[in-house]
């Protein structure tokens, strides 16, 4: 009874450094925000407004439109890596010579600093956008202005449409092409986390079960179907889910690649918004900004409840005994 | 011939190799363009045709990349030293002892890694401007001093652990202490590496917490300096591209030092 108690209390000392700072910088602060959203707080406390916020807030164009920047960015990075990364870690998952190598290779723009690599892709969107535009021109596109892509507010679609002397409505314009930038940049920076898990992923299916599917004549695709992607569906799933929640808070790249020059809120994320309207001379903020990275919780937790309900039924967890 | 071309695997590597130096490219430009002279940064060639080292002087003079790199550096070191060690005490408390309302506990720990940043942003600043603390270090490393992920990944890593050992440690006389600090801890080393890694990386790395909780001139990271750098208006893109090398080199040693260790602890540390 003694070592027991001696014990429990070994247990509470050990935990406690983690558990005052994960209490005051990550349970109390949620608790805090909430409060603070419901108040007008502008530099100061101001007093209890309740919901105005939140209302404000779901009135206001521009948080809507970071929403439908979120939602193309989203839409833009998270397929595109997923697929290129599969692709990448189905070739290296087989003994081939320079397998290490291909894989820091992949890795390594994970771990870069956001903003180096932000600095470096600048200047090459920069010094590519310009003779790629001449190129585009010889043959046979109409660019009015051969712009700078990166600083560039018009959409995709827009774009494309106007080289070509056709014309689309505003709903359809697409994301601007400063974003598609960004897109890519992103892309290059989470494909080699991507790699890296899904590598891990694919050596963990038992050769024994692919062997064996192969006596039964399962080959390429039919072996895919069935054996590999279903055995691989929890990782896809995680990487889904971890991706998604990453896109709404893209930050740094957003910061560095466009955030001095204006361009129309095209490349405002949501969380560069939620930090604009928080912390910016002319924001509205603590107040509001706390409303808002609210409802933008309640909407990843939703997007994620979301996934888990369509997609976590068909995830094949365990050796299906 | 199509054996041959089978046995190399020649096919993926045509498959690979472009990939590669697809992801590669930005790399080799951003080192390309830091020796160029500022004339040649217009062409479209990647390399300059002498080298210009003294870039390297010029863009280290240019900002007080000497000052960002102190702030930078005391603070991951803190950050990733006091990680390490609350990892180490919070995994052995979870995965090592038996106490009521241990699973409760662990609940709540994971949950909070379910909140995402934005949320804990503002509340977070308004505390740290309420302890005095905006400008400061403290700013900077307490509130990452301690994460659940670490905590968890140690915790995993004492569960795996075989039983009796703690018992047969604690039957010739070790202490709670003793065992942790001179049995255990070597064991569970693998996972305090890698939670150190991802320590160093995300406090190194970090932006937008650095450029809210400081604003004086004398208080910026390396990240910060760069960006502002950035955004300067008429920086020349050579020395832009020298001072992002000076600014990746320590992180890029690091890993490319330790990339097995990290790349396998981070497939094993997501597989619990």
């Amino acid at each position: 009874m003694a070592r027991r108690r001696r014990e429990f209390w070994t247990a509470i000392c050990c935990l406690a450094p983690s558990a005052v700072v994960i209490t005051a910088f990550h349970l109390w602060p949620l608790l805090y925000a909430a409060w603070v959203s419901l108040h007008d707080w502008g530099i100061k406390q101001g007093p209890l407004v309740g919901l105005a916020n939140y209302r404000e807030a779901l009135g206001s164009a521009k948080w809507w439109q970071s929403l439908g920047v979120t939602g193309w960015y989203v839409l833009g990075t998270v397929p595109a890596t997923l697929l290129l990364a599969y692709l990448i870690a189905e070739l290296l998952n087989r003994p081939l010579r320079g397998r290490s190598f291909y894989r820091v290779l992949f890795f390594t723009p994970y771990i870069v600093s956001p903003v180096a690599a932000a600095a470096v892709w600048r200047g090459l969107f920069s010094r590519v956008s310009l003779p790629v535009n001449h190129w585009l021109v010889a043959h046979g596109w109409q660019i009015n202005e051969s712009g700078i892509w990166l600083i560039e507010p018009r959409g995709l679609f827009q774009w494309i449409a106007e080289a070509h002397g056709a014309s689309v409505p505003s709903w359809a314009h697409g994301p601007s092409l400063a974003l598609c930038c960004i897109m890519v940049v992103a892309i290059w920076t989470n494909l080699g986390f991507a790699t890296v898990v899904l590598l891990g992923g694919l050596s963990q299916i038992p050769t024994e079960v692919l062997e064996a599917a192969r006596l039964d004549g399962a080959t390429g695709w039919r072996l895919r179907r069935q054996i590999i992607w279903p055995l691989l569906s929890p990782v896809l799933f995680f990487l889904l889910i971890v991706f998604v929640i990453r896109a709404f808070q893209a930050f740094s790249q957003i910061y560095v690649l466009t955030g001095q020059n204006d361009l129309l809120g095209t490349t405002s994320t949501a969380t560069y918004y939620i930090w604009q309207e928080a912390f910016q001379s002319g924001g509205k903020g603590p107040g509001f900004g706390s409303a808002v990275a609210y409802l933008l919780f309640v909407m990843v937790l939703a997007l994620t409840w979301l996934q888990f309900a369509v997609l976590g039924r068909r995830v094949h967890y365990g050796s299906g005994e | 011939m199509i054996a041959w071309w089978r046995r190399h695997d020649l096919g993926t590597h045509l498959l690979l190799l472009p990939l590669g130096l697809l992801m590669a490219a930005p790399f080799l430009w951003m080192l390309g363009t830091s020796l160029k002279t500022f004339e040649e940064t217009t062409n479209l060639w990647p390399w300059p045709a002498v080298p210009q080292w003294q870039n390297y002087a010029e863009a280290w003079r240019a900002a007080p990349f000497g000052r960002y790199f102190l702030v930078s550096t005391v603070t991951a070191a803190a950050v990733t030293a006091s990680v390490v060690l609350t990892g180490l005490l919070g995994g052995y408390s979870f995965g090592a002892l038996r106490w009521r309302g241990q699973q409760t506990v662990l609940g709540v720990y994971l949950a909070t890694m379910m909140v995402p940043f934005e949320v804990i942003l503002i509340p977070n600043y308004l505390i740290v401007q309420k302890l005095h603390w905006i400008d400061r270090f403290p700013a900077l490393i307490v509130p990452w001093a301690a994460n659940v992920f670490s905590v968890f990944l140690v915790t995993q890593a004492f569960r795996s652990l075989p039983k009796d050992f703690r018992e047969a440690a604690m039957l010739d006389g070790c202490g709670h202490w003793q065992y942790l600090w001179r049995i255990a801890a070597p064991l569970v080393a693998p996972s305090l590496a890698t939670a150190a890694i991802f320590a160093f990386l995300g406090s190194w790395n970090s932006l937008l917490w650095p450029v809210i909780v400081l604003n004086s001139e004398r208080m910026r990271t390396v990240e910060m300096g760069l960006s502002s750098f950035l955004q300067e208006e008429g920086a020349s893109l050579h020395l832009l591209m020298a001072g992002s090398v000076v600014a990746l080199l320590p992180v890029l040693l690091v890993f490319l030092a330790m990339q097995r260790r990290f790349i396998e602890g981070l497939a094993a540390g997501l597989k619990g």
